[in-house]
């Protein structure tokens, strides 16, 4: 049995609230719970769609109420917030190379953004079809 | 003289996860908030007409075989992204006790939806008759 006493650093519970980096930091793995939770919604509609459809409809009647449409809110104030830090941490993963020249850090996330905006416009043409 | 140590290697699991974790950042940032926009806020609120969503409509895609892809992509791939960074902020957030079983929890819940979704998926397409009427 070791005698030893280490010692053991104490981390505060509130380490993430004393300086912004952190915070954001933890407001970005945070987004991570609503996300999940907006996956469990589409999941759980997927179950109601194999139920038939008065199911499916009761589904999205549920979506309807009010305290919904304020998740949905908050969902995607933070999903858009994932997507910020996500493509701001773009250039770390893409390192491309054109010529023997670096491709700019900026062009990299313009790209990105310009991409999302494609997508996006995209899904709200093809659900109206 | 010389006297090699060899040295045993254990192959780590972490790139599997870790590439599932980068595959469904990368949805989670393109597609999430329009999906979240359309299903959580236009169909509900009525700007988008919810014809447009309508049972039909999308049981219809979702039983074609690369509708129901589309949909498991779409539903369940987030998880294995969302689930391995809730993994990780339990560290962060000072609950160290059981890494072992957070992670099989962790993991073991994105597997699960997955394969939630996959059998519904498979069943409507299989046997459209099944629920319906």
């Amino acid at each position: 049995m070791s005698k030893r006493k280490p010692y053991i650093r104490e981390l505060p519970r509130d380490w993430w609230m004393k300086q912004l980096f952190y915070t954001k930091y933890m407001i970005r793995e945070g987004s991570s719970v609503l996300i999940t939770l907006y996956s469990l919604i589409l999941a759980w509609g997927v179950f109601r769609l194999s139920q038939g459809e008065t199911a499916f409809n009761g589904w999205l009647e549920a979506l309807q109420n009010p305290f919904a449409i304020i998740l949905h809110l908050l969902m995607l104030i933070l999903a858009l917030y994932h997507t910020i830090t996500w493509f701001s941490l773009a250039p770390k993963a893409v390192d491309l190379w054109i010529k023997g020249k670096k491709l700019d850090d900026k062009v990299i996330v313009a790209a990105h953004y310009g991409a999302f905006a494609v997508l996006t416009i995209f899904c709200l043409l093809i659900i109206t079809l | 003289m010389s006297k090699t140590t060899e040295k045993t290697y254990k192959r780590s699991h972490e790139p599997v996860f870790w590439g599932l974790f980068g595959a469904g950042g990368m949805l989670t940032a393109f597609l999430t908030p329009v999906m979240i926009l359309i299903t959580g806020l236009l169909i509900p609120l009525g700007i988008i007409d919810q014809h447009y969503f309508s049972y039909e409509k999308i049981h219809g895609f979702a039983t074609t075989w690369y509708g129901s892809v589309i949909v498991l992509v779409l539903v369940a791939l987030p998880f294995w992204h969302t689930l391995h960074r809730i993994f990780h902020a339990l560290h962060d957030i000072g609950i160290n006790r059981g890494r072992d079983w957070q992670q099989v929890i962790c993991y073991g819940f994105a597997f699960a939806v997955s394969v939630f979704v996959f059998t519904l998926l498979l069943q409507m397409l299989t046997a459209p008759s099944l629920f319906g009427f």
